[in-house]
């Protein structure tokens, strides 16, 4: 199939952005879409013109780096996929995609797509962690945790720090983000020890970084690629009240 | 070039108690001026860049991806491997190591397996009280399961997700110090070149991945953390971005490379659908367990699987390894699937395929069970190829997992050049010729939470480096070759992409040097791959410019050490003739077709000299001494 793609492109994060016209052809329903984008980039280098700028690492979706607006939609609306496991079949012959990158005041553009998301590192370092140095812990097993615990946390913990959920925000809130990060660790004894401590300096350093309010739309649970429920924000609203 | 292993004397379960004791200490209050640069955040990196602060030391910590958290060890799916016996099956440290040292096929350094073995154990605490959420029983203890063939239940896992799970645990505890100071976070900045003072490792210029700047660090150590070198191939289960380039600079540095051709081969992945194909995805081998591989007996037979009846059917594994079956180990089960589409009985659209059957096990066992052990693989296949699992059987191919090969280490984990460590994948590492399942973890952070800190310590309290200044000529000279390399790719100005010829060379390795090799084909691809080179330096196209963001630019820089490191990995799969592990000479063979060792011949470590681009480079060995290991011929019939 042949499809127009109307893609982003922004030299620099401090020179202005454009939608430009590009054209794929001969796209396959097997690729997927980050593989659609590598055969154009191929032709325009072939051209000597400038590729399209994207994240992508993994390819298989547990990394987190890609992270496309597609059609205005955070890693194109197929459930629990992130972009680099969207496939073309979903598309068809003919079709003009839109392809955005993440837009957010918290996250300034770096080039075309690519945006700095380092704010997600710097609301862990305020405290997204347990303060446990190397060496000297008891052994893994002289502290049983109920295993209904231990799915819950890792239902959390199965973020991959993305930011579709401040992508899709209308307010650019990173209340999901921040919210699966608290309730991984509040809900496994070893993270209780600290989690009033925690929940204040992650949910300050949130405010700092310029993300907007939770207005709870659940918009961030929808296109979240590894459907993080909604629920983790109330539980951290109450655990922030209680701290 | 002087190899010296250094491993401690004494019984084998003494020899790293012994050696942490003779160990010199360096002073609390000294530790915070001593620098250390770390290249890399995956498991390896950012445990010991959080461990390294923890301790004192100040840490200045770099990696290519926008936060240390993507690092591709988060990809890792089956688990990480732990003698505690937690299952009272009869695990244990001895059974670990020599598990590990028999899987390796007799290729690893005992005294290195051994405590690495030793170490799993703390790993397991160590991770449970950062917060990581290993399965659990109703009981709330941990649970374990069997894993690649082992006898014994002593695999940790969290879901699908242990890589990363473990790395946010590592990364976490990074973060930590991040924020209290600590530690230096540089995100999207590349290494390019090591930087020698005298002889020692004292520091690295990077490029700045989005102002295109060029900067030099200096340190008392370096220490590189930075994966393996699989994509060397193009095609393989690796993130996109992994790549040779940190380790290939030192060794041209005088880094001596271990054992490159040790590379492994994972026989359960997602096929190649076509050209455009940027990467293969792993599928857990847990599916081996209950899926049956075959192809139609007949050449060329393009007829629907359902529409092959059992009689043209053949079971290759089942026939050729009766006990072992549909489990025989990672290379056997790969060679025998390359044998099936070598005869032109492949199939899918490439032919490049076999198909892992779940009929019977659903006839069995119910669609709700298979559901329940693999529906999160049977929807990630249906993700990819579109097609559903439960109706028809999955086509898999194997593909390029994990490298053992790496830079040479000492048993202090420090390479032939002083003052420079390197650690996890990036080392010629604990695995030998080959590597079990689930223990790629296990290494990683074993030497980044309680190898390093420990030796490291050890080469500061006694040689008492002294760190140069970034205005020493040796930084301005290592600047330079790093601006005038950039300037002469992006001068080129040719006909032909980076990715172009990265993919050519990828699939000469494939061909040549993937998972069955010989002398012909080998020295074929010794051939071609300097003329590749050379055309590569002569009609190259990098758009853009070098002082900005430019994705063409870093990727170019490390297709150009590929093109250098092909010929290394060629060049010592020649060099060893014999079979053993990963490395299948097909001139040396049973008569079963198992790998055939030459003990007598080959019972040594290749560690590579570099003598300049287009000269070959001198082969040192060092020996294998095997004390309390007795070597057997395995057997999987």
């Amino acid at each position: 199939m042949n499809l127009t793609l109307k893609v982003w492109r922004q030299k620099s994060a401090n020179s202005p952005g454009r939608f430009q016209d590009h054209t794929a052809r001969n796209v396959m329903p097997d690729m997927s879409f980050l593989e659609m984008l590598d055969v154009v980039n191929e032709e325009l280098a072939e051209r000597g013109e400038e590729p399209i700028a994207f994240d992508s690492d993994c390819r298989e979706g547990i990394c987190g780096a890609c992270s496309l607006v597609i059609n205005g939609i955070p890693h194109g609306g197929n459930a629990g996929t992130a972009t680099c496991q969207l496939h073309m079949r979903h598309f068809h012959d003919g079709q003009t995609i839109t392809i955005e990158p993440w837009r957010a005041r918290a996250f300034p553009p770096v080039k075309d797509l690519v945006v700095d998301r380092s704010a997600f590192d710097r609301i862990i370092q305020s405290g997204g962690f347990v303060s446990v140095n190397t060496g000297g812990t008891p052994d893994a097993n002289a502290l049983p945790i109920p295993k209904v615990d231990q799915e819950l946390a890792m239902d959390a913990a199965a973020c991959i720090g993305c930011g579709a959920c401040v992508a899709a925000c209308k307010n650019a809130s990173a209340m999901l983000f921040v919210a699966a990060k608290v309730q991984h660790l509040a809900l496994l004894p070893q993270g209780k020890v600290e989690a009033n401590r925690r929940v204040l300096s992650m949910v300050e350093a949130m405010d700092a970084e310029g993300f907007g309010a939770c207005s709870v739309t659940g918009s961030c649970e929808a296109v979240c690629p590894k459907q993080i429920s909604l629920d983790f924000i109330s539980r951290m609203n109450r655990d922030y009240l209680k701290a | 070039m002087h190899l010296d292993a250094k491993p401690p004397s004494g019984p084998l379960d003494k020899k790293w108690e012994k050696h942490q004791l003779e160990m010199k200490l360096v002073n609390p209050a000294n530790k915070r001026r001593f620098d250390v640069i770390v290249v890399g955040s995956g498991l390896a990196g950012a445990s010991a860049a959080a461990t390294l602060a923890e301790l004192g030391y100040h840490v200045k910590c770099f990696c290519f991806q926008d936060s240390p958290r993507r690092a591709h060890s988060i990809a890792a799916q089956g688990g990480i491997n732990a003698a505690k016996n937690y299952q009272n099956d009869g695990d244990s440290v001895r059974r670990l190591f020599y598990d590990t040292i028999k899987g390796g096929d007799f290729r690893g350094r005992e005294a290195n397996t051994y405590r690495l073995a030793q170490l799993s154990v703390n790993i397991i605490d160590q991770c449970v009280a950062q917060g990581v959420p290993f399965a659990r029983e109703y009981g709330g203890l941990l649970t374990n399961r069997s894993f690649g063939g082992a006898q014994v239940s002593r695999t940790f896992y969290a879901r699908g997700q242990t890589g990363q799970q473990l790395l946010i645990g590592a990364y976490q505890a990074l973060s930590r110090q991040i924020g209290a100071g600590t530690v230096e976070m540089h995100p999207r900045t590349e290494m390019l070149e090591l930087v020698l003072v005298d002889g020692q490792a004292k520091g690295i210029v990077v490029r700045n991945l989005v102002t295109g700047e060029v900067s030099s660090h200096a340190a008392d150590a370096v220490v590189l953390a930075t994966g393996g070198y699989s994509n060397v191939f193009y095609l393989s289960t690796n993130a996109r971005g992994c790549n040779v380039t940190a380790t290939h600079r030192a060794y041209k540095k005088g880094a001596a490379f271990a054992n490159p051709c040790y590379t492994q081969i994972h026989p359960t992945c997602i096929p190649v659908s076509g050209d455009h194909q940027s990467k293969l995805t792993l599928m857990s081998e847990s599916l081996r367990n209950d899926g049956r591989v075959w192809v139609p007996k007949k050449k060329g037979d393009k007829r629907a699987p359902d529409q092959i009846p059992e009689a043209d059917r053949d079971y290759f594994l089942e026939r050729k390894y009766p006990s072992f079956g549909n489990l025989a180990p990672r290379d056997i089960s790969s060679r025998a699937a390359k044998e099936a589409c070598d005869e032109g009985r492949g199939v899918g659209p490439t032919g490049l395929g076999v198909y892992l059957d779940f009929a019977d096990a659903i006839q069995r066992l119910g669609e709700g069970t298979i559901r329940e052990r693999y529906g999160n693989l049977f929807d990630m296949y249906e993700t990819i190829t579109g097609e559903s699992a439960y109706q028809q059987p999955m086509r898999i191919f194997p593909a390029l997992h994990y490298t053992m090969g790496g830079l040479w280490v000492d048993y202090n984990l420090m390479s032939n050049i002083p003052g420079l460590f390197v650690v996890g994948e990036a080392n010629f590492s604990d695995h030998g010729a080959n590597r079990l399942g689930a223990s790629a973890l296990m290494q990683g952070l074993a030497d980044g939470y309680f190898i390093l800190p420990y030796t490291i310590g050890n080469y500061f309290a006694s040689t008492k480096p002294q760190k140069p200044s970034v205005s020493h000529p040796e930084f301005k000279k290592s600047e330079e070759n790093v601006r005038n390399q950039t300037k002469r790719l992006l001068s080129i100005k040719g006909k032909r992409t980076a990715t172009s010829f990265h993919r050519e060379l990828g699939k000469l390795l494939w061909d040549k040097c993937g998972m069955a090799r010989d002398e012909a084909g080998l020295k074929q691809a010794l051939k071609r791959i300097p003329e590749l080179r050379e055309e590569f330096w002569q009609n190259l196209t990098v758009p853009g410019d070098s002082g900005e963001f430019n994705q063409s630019l870093e990727y170019a820089g490390r297709v150009a050490d590929y093109m250098e490191f092909g010929e290394l990995l060629c060049t010592d799969a020649l060099t060893r003739r014999e079979s053993c592990g990963g490395h299948f000479r097909t001139e040396f063979q049973t008569e079963d077709g198992e790998a055939l060792r030459d003990d007598e011949a080959f019972s040594f470590v290749s560690a590579w000299e570099f003598k300049g681009v287009d000269q070959a480079p001198v082969l040192h060995k060092e020996p294998l001494v095997y004390e309390e290991v007795k070597m057997t011929q395995r057997s999987y019939k």
